[in-house]
């Protein structure tokens, strides 16, 4: 019997290289926990049937010995992942049976590494949302509290990793999908520096936010993906050229700002005290703690929530029932896009894509985008200054415990306070890790949040695996 | 906001929407912008923008590997098609 539970990377690659049982076995292993526990959770939309054939091919590597740490290692891969002949659907009935037509560049080099790819997770519908509760096709469970959410959009990513239905998992951040979600279920996500993963094949959302994002159980796993992926692409226009990814701060030292004033109010008590004490911890280990003042950052979810449904207003404008997915005819071809789009498109997508055309339309576009991109720049050039005289930026990874399942359904901004604390990093682009830190007297997990300066990853890879021995 | 701005709005959009869904996304758009337009009172300095990033261009000849895509796949997703060409009803 294989230990998933304590299972890693390094672990697995280890017992596959000394023959003790094979990326078969190990995915097979994988499959019976799904079989037995994804009814319930519902992390994933679909296992893919090529499995264990995906395995055979990961062994033939360790057999000639061509392989490497990712070599046979089994992934959930987020639903807007394209995968060449699978379906990617963004957890949208409007691409419900649409099938990838190429492969997204992680995923090609994940298939370069021999990757297993056990099936595509849940999200939101087109990434929009805090909670997987607004997938098209039923929202995931948290596997510490099945009456709760295991956060989102990223949430089938997080709750696969959580419950041992995958090693580790792909997710997408275009604020905070990935580490609240992983806050939620007690799991590590990083979102990288933006540009420093390829976007190409992923269904944009936000194109100046989006980051593939990887989530695993430790630190150390979600480095050995990150190296893997965090290479320049030429098909993604956005994609940082290799000589431009030197860490932005050299000689990072342990000074950790911590902007006590964007949560000292309205933060769960039981939050503020797992985070105080974590904070204790890091101190006693050598950290200076140094209590810092952010003043833009805290409209930085106003700021987010008026340039992403901007750009998901256009992003989602490809949709429209002619070339694939969902078409309902009509009498013409803009009731075909009409009728398409509507019957297509959830009522959260339709809200932002809404708010974005309003926001983009003649009479608001200087008022709310114009202004917000000013705001935007100013919470760069904040963060920029304030990263000269400290080192990582520390904050808990979400304002709240995981909440009840339709909870926050029916107010749409009580669910985007969600990401209240992971706006900052997405909007200025700066790599930001959500590390695991203990559990609530009702056995919810606990998370903080280190973001660092552009290009710093083996920097909050450090800080993030000294919390782990520490915490 | 009215309801006629998001019916205009529901135009822009290519959006068919019921009388209900309306009224509910004038309510939820207005909770939305309530909570956004604090930016209106937010103070910014005219920061001159520093741009790190500059274009980059490539010569439009097919690079080695290309095309990655599987014109088959595409092709048989058309939702309706005939003799290889996507169909759709008629534009003018």
């Amino acid at each position: 019997m294989i230990d998933l539970k304590n299972l890693t990377i390094e672990k697995a690659h280890e017992a596959m290289r000394k023959g003790e049982y094979t990326s078969k076995d190990l995915t097979e292993a994988y499959l019976a926990v799904i079989s037995e526990k994804d009814k319930e959770l519902h992390a994933y939309l679909e296992i893919y049937s090529d499995v264990l054939t995906q395995a055979e091919k990961a062994d033939d590597k360790f057999k000639d010995g061509t392989a490497t740490l990712l070599t046979g290692i089994p992934f959930g891969i987020k639903d807007n992942i394209l995968i060449e002949g699978q379906i990617a659907s963004a957890a949208s009935k409007i691409l419900e049976n649409h099938i990838a037509s190429y492969d997204a560049t992680v995923i090609k080099e994940l298939k370069g590494a021999g990757a297993v790819f056990l099936g595509r997770t849940n999200m939101d519908e087109f990434a929009m949302g805090s909670s997987t509760e607004y997938s098209a096709f039923g929202p995931s469970k948290n596997p510490y509290d099945i009456t709760r959410v295991p956060g989102g959009t990223s949430g089938g990513s997080t709750a696969a990793v959580a419950a041992d239905m995958a090693l580790v998992a792909l997710g997408t951040e275009t604020c905070g999908s990935v580490r609240e979600p992983a806050a939620f279920c007690g799991v590590v996500g990083l979102k990288p520096t933006y540009g420093s993963v390829s976007r190409h094949g992923v269904v944009a959302m936000g194109n100046s936010l989006d980051q593939v994002s990887p989530v695993a159980k430790t630190v150390r796993e979600v480095e050995i993906i990150f190296d893997a992926l965090s290479k320049h692409d030429e098909n993604d226009a956005t994609s940082v050229i290799e000589q431009n990814r030197t860490p932005k701060k050299s000689n990072i030292g342990k000074k950790v700002g911590v902007p006590w004033h964007l949560f000292e109010e309205e933060l769960n008590p039981e939050i503020m005290e797992n985070f105080k004490s974590s904070v204790e911890k890091l101190k006693n280990d050598g950290y200076e703690i140094v209590d810092i003042k952010l003043p833009y950052s805290k409209y930085s979810l106003a700021v987010y929530y008026i340039i992403m449904p901007a750009e998901v207003s256009t992003n989602l404008s490809r949709f429209d029932g002619a070339r694939y997915g969902l078409r309902i005819e009509g009498e013409t071809v803009t009731d075909m896009f009409n009728k398409s789009r509507s019957s297509g498109f959830g009522q959260e997508t339709r809200r932002r894509i809404i708010l974005g055309t309003y926001i983009l339309s003649h009479g608001y576009y200087d008022a709310y985008y114009n202004k917000a991109w000013k705001v935007r720049h100013a919470i760069i050039k904040e963060m920029n200054e304030a990263f000269k005289s400290i080192d990582f930026i520390m904050t808990p990874t979400a304002p709240f415990l995981p909440f009840k399942l339709g909870e926050k359904m029916d107010d749409p901004v009580a669910m985007y306070l969600c990401d209240l604390f992971n706006a900052p990093a997405n909007l200025t682009g700066t790599p930001s890790i959500a590390v695991p830190s203990g559990f609530s007297k009702e056995g919810l997990p606990f998370s903080v949040q280190f973001t660092a300066p552009h290009f710093c990853e083996g920097n909050l890879f450090d800080i993030g695996k000294k919390f782990e021995i520490i915490r | 906001m009215n309801i006629k701005d998001v019916e205009d709005l529901a135009i822009l959009s290519r959006l068919d929407l019921t009388t209900e869904e309306k009224e509910q996304l004038l309510q939820n758009t207005e909770g939305i912008l309530n909570y956004v337009k604090v930016i209106e009172g937010v103070e910014v300095p005219d920061i001159e923008v520093e741009y790190e990033q500059k274009n980059v261009w490539r010569e439009d000849v097919l690079r080695v590997g290309e095309p990655d895509f599987s014109h088959d796949l595409i092709v048989s997703q058309f939702p309706d098609s005939q003799d290889g060409f996507l169909k759709v009803k008629k534009i003018l």
